[in-house]
């Protein structure tokens, strides 16, 4: 499914003395079967984009097709929910919406909302929670029992029970310990190798824009300022330092010691490319 | 939720902007007891022209303020609607069985009118000149005197100046939560009065749950940093009276000496 913006505009609150910039002129489409990352500084309209992704947020001018449904900013706020299926949205600190009694209920509660049987929908939650890696145990446990990295895997399995075919994450790993963030990272990797389920990362971390994205959008201000791959955009480290962002480690890694007379070509984007570059240059064996 | 605009703030740099907020807060409520003096079309008339000085002098389109009074409007005419049918006396113009639309019942309405949308239009005004802290200070300072009938006036003000704090923070946790529930296929607001009260489960209980997690958190942290509460300490913002209040507070007893002078 496809995700088209033209010309979208978006002002908050328009017509009151607290009017603020959302979006200004975003053109772009996300692709089925994409693995899209969205950068930019705080308060570039990272967070203003995704919410149009599945229309909780409708454009001021302009239009965003969602598969075949146009939301522009006449669209009834009925009959949204086929989208809102669709789209499954993770929200930074997403273990924020849990509230049912039990794990199983809350991940159940997605779906329920669009017409599974209450039965069959925690059935499903057993899987979703050995997906997100949690031990069947936690089915039966109040949500507010766990800690924190929990609750987040709880809330992330409550979105993909519901099945969506485009997966949005705003910053899914914010405040995760380092193991916790690569688990989830490579969980979601592997939901979109297997299961070719698109994807939507806004992140700050380059690493993981490097080492998981095929396509980059840069926001600045509200505008959509750059869009390619991961290689196209990291290749101009100047440019992205101009709009506050920085580079993968191995990227800057690789910058460093062109400046001591190395060569790459391409410009290496995970470690292993750039062992893989640097190792006949220091004379050392082929890496297999 | 953004729509309401009774109780926000709006930036300016204006005249009444500057004046001491303990002054604003004083002359409001002055202002809406006085405006019981007026009875006639001369003392309201009065009042017309007064608040709309301090419209003009506040620099903020009269727009807002008739905002400001459309949650209100149909509370203002219930109440006009019941004093046009229900007041006698004077030329009757018109009569049902017990209802009747009199002289007198047409000049309350006009009256009461009046009352309400002057009433509305102070208090917004000063909602929205003065910052919500500085009303919270202009609030403890002006409670002082109730400490000798050891009233916690401190701790009041404390509770006061966090529950304002965290306003627009539980403001943006609930538009957060709604949506990620909005996400996950709740609809606010539809379907019949059971449902949408259902509804609002998804979203009460995970703010709650956030409400007291903020205070945990921010009770470790004022004791982190030696808050042990009480009287002894200092005050960081200090109010203080300029010639401006001393100006507003003689347009308030103009305006009560215009009043009794005018008034049947």
């Amino acid at each position: 499914m496809d995700i088209t913006f033209d010309h979208v505009s978006f002002t908050y609150q328009a017509g009151t003395p607290f009017a603020g910039d959302g979006l200004k002129d975003v053109t772009t489409t996300i692709k089925d079967g994409s693995y899209t990352a969205i950068i930019g500084h705080t308060g570039s309209g990272k967070s203003t984009l995704l919410q149009h992704l599945n229309a909780l947020l409708k454009p001021t001018a302009g239009t965003v097709t969602i598969g075949d449904r146009v939301i522009t900013n006449e669209t009834n706020n009925k009959n949204l929910k086929p989208i809102r299926r669709e789209v499954g949205m993770v929200f930074q600190f997403a273990e924020n919406q849990l509230f049912e009694q039990t794990v199983a209920k809350d991940i159940a509660f997605g779906p329920t909302n669009f017409g599974v049987p209450a039965e069959e929908a925690e059935k499903q939650a057993a899987a979703m929670v050995a997906l997100v890696g949690l031990p069947p145990e936690v089915l039966e446990q109040s949500p507010f029992d766990l800690s924190g990295g929990q609750m987040r895997r709880v809330a992330i399995a409550g979105v993909l029970a519901m099945k969506p075919s485009v997966l949005v994450l705003d910053e899914p790993t914010a405040g995760l310990d380092p193991a916790g963030r690569a688990e989830m990272m490579t969980m979601f990797n592997r939901l979109h190798q297997e299961q070719g389920l698109t994807i939507v990362l806004v992140t700050h971390q380059m690493d993981d824009v490097a080492d998981y994205a095929d396509h980059v959008l840069v926001m600045d201000q509200g505008r959509l300022v750059k869009e390619g791959t991961p290689r196209e955009i990291f290749q101009d480290a100047d440019w992205l330092a101009d709009h506050q962002l920085g580079l993968p480690k191995t990227a800057a890694m690789a910058r460093r010691l062109t400046a001591q007379g190395f060569r790459f070509d391409p410009l290496p984007l995970t470690t292993a490319q750039l062992a893989d570059q640097l190792l006949p240059q220091i004379g050392g064996p082929a890496h297999d | 939720m953004t729509k309401l605009l009774l109780g926000r703030y709006l930036p300016g740099d204006s005249w009444v902007h500057k004046l001491d907020p303990r002054t604003k807060l004083m002359a409001s409520f002055y202002y809406i007891g006085i405006i019981f003096l007026a009875n006639n079309w001369q003392t309201y008339l009065l009042m017309f022209m007064a608040t709309m000085v301090m419209v003009a002098a506040s620099k903020i389109k009269l727009g807002f303020f008739l905002r400001g009074v459309r949650p209100m409007i149909w509370l203002i005419l219930f109440t006009v609607m019941l004093q046009v049918f229900f007041t006698k006396g004077g030329a009757t113009y018109w009569s049902w069985g017990w209802l009747a639309i009199t002289q007198y019942g047409l000049t309350n309405g006009a009256f009461i009118f009046m009352r309400f949308v002057l009433i509305i239009f102070v208090s917004t005004l000063l909602t929205l000149t003065t910052q919500p802290l500085s009303l919270a200070d202009a609030v403890e300072s002006l409670l002082k005197p109730l400490r000798v009938l050891h009233v916690p006036v401190t701790e009041l003000a404390l509770v006061l100046q966090i529950a304002l704090r965290f306003v627009p923070t539980l403001m943006d946790q609930t538009t957060k939560i709604m949506n990620a529930q909005r996400a996950r296929g709740v609809d606010f607001g539809s379907g019949n009065l059971f449902q949408q009260m259902k509804a609002v489960v998804p979203l009460l209980i995970p703010l709650f749950v956030d409400s007291f997690g903020i205070a945990e958190d921010l009770a470790t942290a004022m004791d982190a940093r030696g808050y042990q509460g009480g009287d002894g300490r200092t005050k960081y913002r200090v109010l203080q009276y300029h010639r401006k209040d001393i100006v507003a507070g003689m347009i308030m007893a103009g305006l009560t000496i215009a009043l009794i002078f005018l008034k049947a």
